[in-house]
């Protein structure tokens, strides 16, 4: 029974974990099914949107490093400290243009190549990104708080205290982590059934040539796709930037990312939530249970192996669209 | 009038069929050979040892191995730190529960053993393509790298969890081992990767070479017109895991000598081979050559700018060496997607044209 009830706050966490990974597998998925592009640097955006957010908070002068390095000067910050929801807007105007230089110097280059060799641009794209990164706000760690609660919930463990005598601890920025994910699911669905802009965006998505051929403008459509996989981007780095903070590693949890795409399916959405869940749950469970046996860490490579077993019974993922190949 | 093909006339198949067919081309090959294995080791020191010469060598052995399964065989591997590891551990139990025999064998069973991993990690292969299989390959990456850290039996038990090569003599010459010297690194490399890349091109231009050039095209065409899926892949995995394997091998115990897996072999090694058969020029064996010493020199090069002449901190130097490393793979994607092999085969062209382009 105690260890049920231990496995059970193991998957609790599992499912929170889960969230986390389908915030960052949910940005993959939109610049994937509108442009056919597996945007290997959407951890590295995480990690980008999470730096110049507590930069902007915290009145650093960007480039202060080369600045220094250059001209010999000692420039630390502006002196100024930004209220949180005016610093989030400003990094999201950050967002949106660097989706638009992406657009402008990279993918208008490369249209009409190989999904492949797109894939490998945005290697480079991430490589790139995280040294700018770095040469603009530094590379030490840094502390994100943008004012989200954290800690143990006390009320979850007292409620779980009354029930089964034993109390869950959960953190309280998970707790809202899982909101803010659904929230910002709901909030695209909305945006991809009833706008305008969403019917253009779902109709690239279903056939390029198509939707050129009806007037619908293909570059501002992947400008926007990218700037809202920076939005994405920008909250998944809020949420993982305030739970370990501000670090190169950050940048990891694209490569977690992966499977759970891989398990959900590269197209979809909802793929990408069930995946990410499955993810999790399995992850930590498997570390609770298996994970002693063997040496513990089983959590770097258990959703790849999970992933990699999956699809060689099913090659297109949970949802994804059935692959049809023709000669 | 130098470098033409006039006046030199073929007599038979083989000598159409040959590498290169102008006898310049030949000429400067044969002269780079003898100058790499002749005069080099009498001039080389430690700096240009452990800074250019050696890592090049090893890391074209892992170019030219990712390049067999990802330039011809079409089938994108982000595992090959994985694979590397496997080739040094290889080595290592090898070194130390047979130290009588000769390290050469070591190695090239070392290299057999990674193309056993190899075929077994590309057994997904058959049924997963594109993005899918190339992140499935991911998983190679970190479960090798977690089960070298793991389980003691591989790195003999040792309190620091390092390998450390034992000194080793190949003819009377230490080539592992700290007493090394830099002339021996170099020679023990510079054969091994002589003989992998005659090995290289003889087998892309042969039958099975051919094989993987269908099935990088399209695999269901491919099959139709009779190509095994299931030989040709699997044989993509397991030579170029042998490469990789070798090369892993050579880079633990002639080059660092020690090693600590995450850190030697982990997700990064893997991206910089890419990068280099990328930049190289993916399905080419001298992009393989060119896009090794071109990563390998360009940390070096700017090192050397801008740590040694501007001053820079170091630590600024590494940002700035990331962000043009991730430009240049972005602009070399754009300007010319089949890379440094590409821009000299062009070269070659306007030289043979030369001075009457009309």
């Amino acid at each position: 029974m105690d260890q049920l009830i231990f496995a059970s706050e193991v998957l609790v966490n599992g499912l929170m974990t889960g969230v986390m990974y389908s915030l960052v597998a949910l940005g993959f998925v939109l610049i994937y099914k509108a442009s056919g592009v597996f945007n290997y640097a959407q951890g590295v955006m995480a990690l980008f949107a999470a730096l110049t957010l507590v930069g902007i908070q915290q009145g650093q002068v960007p480039f202060r490093h080369l600045i220094n390095a250059i001209f010999g000067t000692h420039l630390e910050s502006f002196g100024w400290t930004l209220p949180s929801v005016l610093a989030i807007l400003l990094t999201a105007v950050v967002m949106i243009a660097l989706a638009w230089l992406i657009e402008k110097l990279v993918l208008q280059h490369l249209v009409g190549q190989e999904p492949i060799i797109l894939f490998m641009a945005t290697i480079g794209l991430a490589y790139f990104l995280e040294g700018f990164g770095d040469v603009m706000w530094g590379a030490d760690i840094k502390t994100l708080d943008v004012g989200l609660p954290q800690g143990i919930s006390d009320a979850v463990e007292a409620t779980t205290a009354n029930w089964f005598g034993y109390g869950f601890f959960i953190d309280r920025l998970d707790i809202w982590a899982t909101i803010i994910a659904a929230v910002l699911v709901a909030a695209l669905v909305a945006f991809s059934q009833y706008t305008k802009q969403g019917r253009a965006m779902r109709a690239v998505a279903d056939d390029h040539q198509a939707a050129l051929s009806v007037g619908i403008s293909l570059q501002f459509i992947w400008i926007m796709v990218w700037s809202i996989a920076g939005f994405v981007a920008l909250v998944a780095g809020i949420m993982w930037g305030t739970k370990s903070g501000v670090q190169f590693s950050l940048s990891l949890i694209a490569l977690k990312a992966l499977p759970v795409l891989m398990l959900g399916g590269f197209t979809s959405i909802p793929g990408a939530i069930v995946g990410g869940l499955i993810v999790g749950v399995g992850e930590k469970l498997f570390e609770f249970w298996i994970g002693p046996m063997v040496g513990g860490a089983t959590e770097n490579w258990f959703a790849y192996v999970l992933a990699l077993l999956f699809l060689v019974f099913r090659p297109q993922g949970l949802f994804g669209e059935k692959i049809i190949e023709r000669v | 009038m130098l470098y033409r093909e006039a006046g030199d006339f073929k007599t038979g198949y083989r000598s159409d069929g040959q590498t290169f067919p102008i006898r310049l081309d030949r000429w400067g090959y044969y002269a780079l050979v003898a100058v790499a294995f002749l005069v080099v080791p009498f001039l080389i020191n430690d700096y240009w040892a452990n800074a250019v010469l050696v890592p090049f060598l090893i890391y074209a052995i892992a170019a030219l191995g990712l390049n067999i399964l990802t330039g011809y065989a079409g089938q994108v591997s982000l595992g090959t730190g994985g694979f590397m590891a496997v080739g040094a551990y290889a080595v290592y139990k090898l070194m130390t529960a047979f130290p009588d025999v000769s390290i050469v064998i070591h190695i090239l069973l070392a290299g057999g053993i990674t193309a056993i991993v190899g075929m077994l990690f590309g057994l997904p292969s058959l049924r997963i393509k594109g993005f899918y299989l190339a992140v499935a390959t991911l998983a190679a990456q970190f479960f090798l790298v977690w089960l070298f850290n793991k389980v003691p039996w591989f790195y003999n038990y040792s309190a620091s969890g390092q390998i450390t090569a034992p000194e080793r003599t190949v003819l009377g010459m230490a080539v592992t081992g700290p007493a090394t010297s830099a002339p021996a690194k170099y020679l023990i490399c510079l054969c091994f990767v002589f003989v992998l890349a005659w090995l290289a091109r003889n087998l892309t231009r042969g039958t099975l070479g051919r094989k993987w050039m269908a099935i990088r095209d399209m695999d269901i065409a491919a099959e139709i017109i009779g190509v095994n899926p299931l030989t040709a892949k699997l044989s993509a995995f397991a030579i170029s895991s042998f490469f990789v394997g070798i090369a892993g091998a050579l880079l633990f115990s002639v080059y660092l000598g020690a090693a600590e897996v995450g850190e030697a072999f982990g997700i990064n090694k893997s991206f910089l081979v890419l990068f280099m058969i990328i930049i190289g020029g993916l399905g080419s064996i001298f992009g393989s050559f060119a896009g090794a010493a071109f990563m390998v020199l360009l940390p070096v090069f700017l090192k050397n700018v801008l740590v040694g002449s501007l001053g820079w901190p170091t630590d600024l130097a590494a940002h700035i060496e990331l962000m043009i490393v991730g430009a240049l793979i972005i602009v070399f994607l754009i300007v010319e997607p089949h890379g440094l092999a590409r821009l000299w085969a062009l070269a070659k062209e306007k030289l043979r044209l030369w001075p009457f382009p009309h």
